[in-house]
């Protein structure tokens, strides 16, 4: 026995040390130093037995912006939007726990802020003092926040098979403090909003020009912090802070509209002093152009509700409660495979 | 009734009582003067907080957030994260309990380098009841791994404590007590994060206490010593990291130890060194502080007395220990 948990972590070890993600290992090392050497190894972590040289699809990041007319880039953005949501259905299935309906809905939002390259970051430099800071507030929808992020460059898109394995970097959710591109530890709902408030005042406060976005589900926002949140924006004329809303109509346990009724949404973000834009929040060239026009009014905290479907794209998960945090089977995951366009590669 | 025994050395018979929070902001004022980063946040907190000066010298470098502690803590995180040194400073009270969720995720499990300043703690807003009292802060700031937690003495320990916290890197909870104290520490004192001050020697027993009820200890100390016990006396100021080697060295070369402290003991100091004795060199003990109730009404001097927090309840309970244990 000891033997075979010898050889697995050498083996592991010569797999870590030779990836190519320099500044970062695929293994949370920040952890208790006594349960290392006993859960270390690959029967604990089947997705390292995956090859690092792995058959997901590079993108040339630069694609982008050598496309020519918005048209083009738009369905380029789509068809990266269904990658990413094939790619958090796949990290599901194998991990059998994820939150399908989320990942589908913010799918378009996130591809269109990293790859339509909305976000002034830096993969090479995370930490870049001036970067722009998004922050993933509904922290639950990681498979298609990890997703974005490792096609956007912040890790390889191996360590995208390690989601929630034993000592995997890529929590449930989020954590700053183990992967790149994270801004803010999420999960607990509510959270977000104050710490981009915190972020948009200490650009300011810097009189630095970088701006802060925060994705909020509607459900999200019966967490009444948010709106202690949204008093301070106002307050503060924080015209570097937009919101954006996954506005999917749908939280844990049933319709938004039958727990706690969210609607007139846009009139109640006018009345806490944001500039509002509704927008359809799967059309890439709508995301676009809301993006370009930030600040929405000049002096004010911008809102973007984009008008989202739960399980967007997957027709056995649209609109459903029960895919909030749904687990695709094999052939579930297959069929979403064939929907959305994209080969199933792991 | 601070002390019913002169201790002083100085010319006055009485000793001359400080507002903590008066070191606080002034120290909080000097160090935002020497570097750009340091912030504060306030929630309405303006005069509680100390923070008129500080507003008018810095004030873009100062925000209130309203009555609205989660937005605050949360706020401190963002702060932090775009390069700032953000102090929260509040009734303790309302930002360690309110906002308990933000301080464990955006600030402690974040490791966001954020100051906590809960102001008015323990049981100083004593005639407004438990609502106001903050005698749970130190045990739920102190159960949150990365946060580090310091209850200061007296002014001068409290400056120090202030300057020190410029270059420490992490969440740190300070509490910081408006209750009257005299000095405790010489003009020269230098605060070491986790090392307790030794601020009398002594073979027989150990007092180990922070805060306001420093001087209450080394005023037991003086009743003990008229009695012949000989009593060291340690200041913890900093609950965490816990200077764990002083407290095993107590143990070793004392016969018992007594803490005392303005904090419900369970969970607080005297369950800190509990844990300490209890798994690396047991020994008789005895906890001063607010037991497992809720405090009545009162003012903060009555409120210390009631529960014993007082030079003669130390020094009750360290004749207790002796009497059982020794």
């Amino acid at each position: 026995m000891a033997v075979s948990v010898g050889r697995s972590l050498h083996r592991l070890q010569r797999r870590l040390f030779s990836t190519s993600c320099a500044y970062l290992c695929i293994v949370d090392k920040n952890v208790w130093n006594d349960a290392r050497p006993s859960v270390l190894c690959e029967k604990h972590h089947p997705a390292l037995r995956i090859s690092q040289s792995s058959n997901a699809k590079t993108m040339d990041r630069s694609e982008f912006e050598q496309l020519e007319t918005w048209e083009n880039k738009a369905a380029w953005l789509s068809a990266q939007a269904n990658w990413i949501r094939l790619s958090a259905m796949t990290m599901t299935h194998h991990a059998k726990l994820g939150h399908t309906g989320g990942d589908l809905s913010s799918a378009d939002i996130l591809a269109t802020l990293y790859l339509g390259r909305v976000l002034r970051v830096d993969p090479e430099n995370p930490q870049w003092a001036i970067r722009d800071r998004f922050v993933m507030s509904k922290g639950h929808c990681s498979g298609a926040f990890y997703s974005t992020l490792a096609q956007r460059g912040f890790f390889s898109l191996d360590q995208l098979k390690t989601f929630m394995a034993p000592l995997s970097m890529l929590n449930g959710h989020p954590d700053k403090n183990k992967l790149a591109g994270v801004e803010a530890n999420t999960g607990p709902l509510g959270h977000g909003l104050p710490i981009a408030v915190g972020m948009a005042l200490a650009a300011r406060m810097r009189n630095e020009s970088w701006r802060v976005f925060v994705l909020v589900g509607d459900g999200e926002l019966q967490e009444g912090s948010n709106w202690e949140a949204a008093m301070c924006a106002q307050q503060y004329n924080l015209e570097n802070l937009t919101v954006i809303v996954d506005c999917n109509g749908i939280q844990q346990g049933d319709f938004t509209e039958s727990t706690i009724r969210m609607e007139p949404l846009a009139d109640r973000w006018s009345s806490f002093g944001f500039a509002v834009k509704e927008i359809d929040g799967h059309d890439h060239l709508a995301l676009l152009s809301a993006f370009a026009s930030l600040p929405l009014e000049s002096g004010q905290p911008s809102c973007i509700i984009a008008r989202t479907i739960k399980g967007k794209g997957v027709s056995f998960a649209e609109g459903k409660p029960a895919w909030h945090h749904g687990v695709p089977t094999r052939e579930q995951l297959e069929l979403a495979g064939k929907e959305l366009g994209v080969e199933v590669e792991w | 009734m601070v002390s019913p025994v002169a201790v002083d050395k100085g010319e006055s018979p009485e000793p001359q009582l400080f507002d903590c929070r008066d070191a606080y902001a002034k120290t909080l004022e000097d160090i935002a003067g020497q570097d750009s980063r340091v912030s504060v946040v306030i929630s309405d907190s303006l005069s509680s907080a100390k923070m008129k000066d500080f507003k008018a010298r810095f004030p873009e470098r100062f925000v209130n957030v309203g009555i609205a502690e989660q937005n605050m803590v949360g706020v401190g995180s963002g702060l932090a994260n775009g390069g700032m040194i953000p102090y929260l400073c509040a009734a303790s009270c309302f930002l360690t309990a309110r906002a308990m969720e933000q301080v464990k995720v955006d600030l402690a499990y974040s490791r966001a380098n954020v100051r906590i300043c809960g102001m008015s703690s323990g049981m100083a807003y004593g005639q407004l009841g438990p609502t106001h009292h903050s005698i749970e802060d130190v045990a739920w700031t102190r159960i949150l791994p990365n946060m580090t937690v310091i209850v200061p003495a007296d002014p001068i320990e409290t400056e120090q404590v202030m300057r020190y916290s410029l270059d420490h890197v992490g969440p740190m909870f300070l509490r910081i007590s408006r209750i009257p104290v005299r000095k405790v520490h010489p003009d020269n004192y230098k605060f070491v994060l986790g090392k307790a001050a030794v601020l009398r020697e002594g073979g027989d027993l150990t007092i180990i206490a922070n805060g306001v009820v420093v001087s209450r200890a080394l005023d037991a100390a003086d009743m003990l010593a008229a009695k012949g016990i000989q009593v060291r006396v340690l200041n913890m100021s900093t609950v965490k990291p816990l200077d764990r080697e002083s407290i095993v060295r107590a143990a070793r070369e004392t016969h018992g130890i007594v803490t005392a402290e303005e904090a419900l003991t369970a969970g607080g100091l005297g369950g800190a060194v509990a844990e300490v004795l209890a798994l690396e060199h047991p020994a008789p003990m005895r906890m001063v502080g607010v037991p497992d109730t809720f405090a009545p009404t009162g003012t903060a001097e009555f409120l210390l007395d009631y529960f014993g927090i007082s030079a003669e309840g130390i020094a009750g309970a360290a004749l207790d220990l002796v009497r059982h244990e020794a």
